[in-house]
């Protein structure tokens, strides 16, 4: 019988949809599965977690020190709660790629990241090289599997209406004082959340400022849409690096992806490669971005945009 | 104090490669050989670090095979003080690089570490992270900003969220994101002046360093291909398709 581990990412006291995905993922590898929930007061974080379809049990850990989730406490507390688990699995998200190499090393073992497909318990389907080769790997016998999950990959569990039971757990692990949270910085919007948004529109280089984003912004807003960009416009400074879509950024798989103004360079194509249609408006009729649109749009964005926008009254 | 820099040869970004029909590997011969981006970043930041003064030596990490001295040379040429070229011909994974920098961590004695926060072949994002667990020392990933007064860094980290900042006593791992800097290009003299900086060579089974616990990759295949879709004439066209699909 496998015992999996996941560790649930939160916000603002919300379970981040990612956690639901890993559960997915989880269900694929078969076995009973934990739900670790650690935070200054994770009852209501925990209520949500123990909701989710699968999940056998829920165990908390409340510590002010983990009011924000720094990969230096939360790793000892989780190779603490590995034990006796087969498996520990966290999202392929900032916060999953931040701490699960930790607890791989304080667990002595190999990490397998952004896994993409279950095999047997034991081999995975990752992706490298930006996405442009699949690899199968296998995590040795005596090995705790440790790995990240690429969310895009895997469909959120659903809700059941009878919830696993919620354990909570002292801290058994002294938190290290070395580092300090100072502040986090966002963008909060009301627009949907980039990684799990049903539609997204996103912009590259040729959008040429931030006031012209402005555009898309429109359209994202007709569509109830998040948006997302390239490389190029969050070096420029058009957008935050949080809306970076990519081989470096988000990976992501809306039902309906509109790039506009993006080449669709590999590290951008990557990132995109499970949203469901893709439509592509680039004034060159030959860029790589039209190799994978459903629907291509040849002409002049800042013409055709507006266009779009209104089209969809 | 002294920065180690992990300086990671990779296959070029620009280099579309291929899966070998047998499934065995990748086809790397003959392919454009680059340092990784996030490594340039990374001995970018340690060297405006020595410029500013905050730091005295700057020191880069070459793990591969017996060839990887053209490629330190680069390092050198950018500016760093000196090389350390861990030789094998094994394909290392991160657990088992991340305990070879702390075996030279714990002989180098650094005040900071740089890595990359990928590389861009195996695209893993661990190493920095299993260092800082293994040293056990504070770790800042993904950053995009990086300031240091005294013993602590101030480091800007891009997450899913936005910007998060964090203060670390050092010594301490940090792995560059994007935004961080944008990397010097290297001068012909510079190149000239590399030629006599020292690059150490160390066999890593001479380190004695635990290995053998390595994940087995046992197929390459090619991602499934997107099909190629149609071109639309117009906006009219694209809404009556999009609706036709329930999208919008
Ligand atoms: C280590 C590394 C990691 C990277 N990671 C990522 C990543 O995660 N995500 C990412 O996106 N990129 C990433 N990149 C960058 C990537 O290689 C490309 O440089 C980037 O995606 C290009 O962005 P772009 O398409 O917006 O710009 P460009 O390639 O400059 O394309 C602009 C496009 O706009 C079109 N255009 C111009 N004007 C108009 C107009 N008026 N109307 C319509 N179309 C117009 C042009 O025809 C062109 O196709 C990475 C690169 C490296 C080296
Ligand atoms: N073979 C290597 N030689 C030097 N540095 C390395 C090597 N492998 C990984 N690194 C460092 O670790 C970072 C992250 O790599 P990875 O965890 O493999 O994605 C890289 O950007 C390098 O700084």
């Amino acid at each position: 019988m496998h015992k999996i581990l996941i560790v649930a990412e939160h916000h603002d006291g919300k379970l981040d949809p990612a956690t639901a995905r890993c559960v997915s993922c989880a269900q694929k590898i078969d076995g009973e599965i934990t739900l670790a929930v650690l935070g200054d007061a994770p009852a209501a974080v925990a209520a949500q977690a123990a909701a989710l379809a699968g999940v056998t049990r829920v165990r908390t850990v409340a510590h002010p020190v983990h009011a924000h989730a720094l990969a230096a406490a939360y790793a000892p507390q989780i190779a603490a709660l590995a034990a006796g688990h087969t498996h520990v699995l966290a999202p392929s998200t900032t916060f999953g790629k931040d701490l699960l190499p930790r607890v791989a090393a304080l667990l002595g073992v190999a990490q397998v990241s952004d896994l993409m497909q279950v095999e047997d318990a034991r081999r995975f389907v990752r992706p490298i090289y930006a996405g442009n080769a699949l690899v199968t790997v296998e995590v040795p016998q005596e090995q705790t599997v440790v790995a990240t999950v690429r969310t895009a990959s895997w469909p959120e569990a659903a809700a059941t209406a009878q919830p696993a039971p919620i354990a909570p757990q002292a801290p058994d692990v002294a938190p290290p004082a070395h580092t300090r949270f100072v502040a986090l910085e966002s963008g909060k919007s009301d627009r949907p959340d980039l990684q799990n948004a049903g539609r997204v529109v996103a912009g590259g280089r040729a959008l040429g400022s931030a006031e012209n984003f402005q555009l898309l912004y429109r359209l994202a807003d007709r569509l109830g849409a998040a948006v997302g960009a390239s490389r190029a416009a969050v070096d420029a400074g058009y957008v935050p690096s949080d809306l970076q879509v990519g081989q470096t950024g988000k990976i992501i798989a809306p039902a309906l992806y509109i790039a506009v103004g993006i080449s669709g360079a590999i590290q951008h194509l990557t990132g995109i490669k499970d949203a469901g249609t893709i439509v592509a408006i680039n004034k060159d009729a030959e860029a790589p971005i039209f190799e994978v649109a459903d629907y291509g749009l040849v002409g002049d964005l800042f013409k055709l945009v507006p266009e779009l926008t209104q089209a969809l009254d | 104090m002294k920065i180690l820099v992990g300086y990671k040869r990779v296959v070029d970004y620009n280099v579309r490669i291929q899966v070998k029909p047998d499934g065995s590997g990748v086809a790397t011969e003959g392919v454009k050989l680059s340092p990784n981006p996030f490594d340039e970043i990374a001995l970018e930041e340690a060297l405006r670090l020595r410029e500013k003064g905050v730091a005295a030596e700057v020191v880069i990490v070459g793990i591969g095979p017996a060839d990887l001295t053209a490629h330190l040379r680069n390092g050198l040429a950018m500016g760093a003080n000196r090389a350390i070229h861990v030789a094998t011909g094994d394909a290392v994974q991160p657990l088992t690089v991340a305990r070879v920098l702390l075996k030279l961590v714990q002989k180098e004695q650094p005040g900071l570490v740089i890595l990359g926060k990928q590389a861009i072949d195996d695209d893993s994002n661990q190493t920095g992270q299993m260092l800082a667990a293994l040293w056990d020392r504070p770790q800042a990933t993904f950053a995009s900003r990086l300031d240091i007064e005294g013993g602590t860094a101030r480091v800007v980290r891009e997450v899913d969220a936005g910007l998060e900042t964090l203060e670390i006593d050092l010594p301490a791992v940090v792995t560059t994101d994007l935004r961080l800097n944008e990397p010097r290009f290297i001068k012909l003299p510079d190149i000239m002046k590399a030629k006599s900086k020292p690059i150490e060579t160390l066999e890593l089974a001479s380190l004695d360093v635990e290995s053998g616990d390595h994940l087995r990759i046992t197929h390459y295949a090619p991602p499934p291909r997107r099909g190629r879709g149609v071109m639309v004439k117009d906006v009219a066209e694209l809404v009556a398709a999009l609706k036709n699909k329930g999208l919008v």
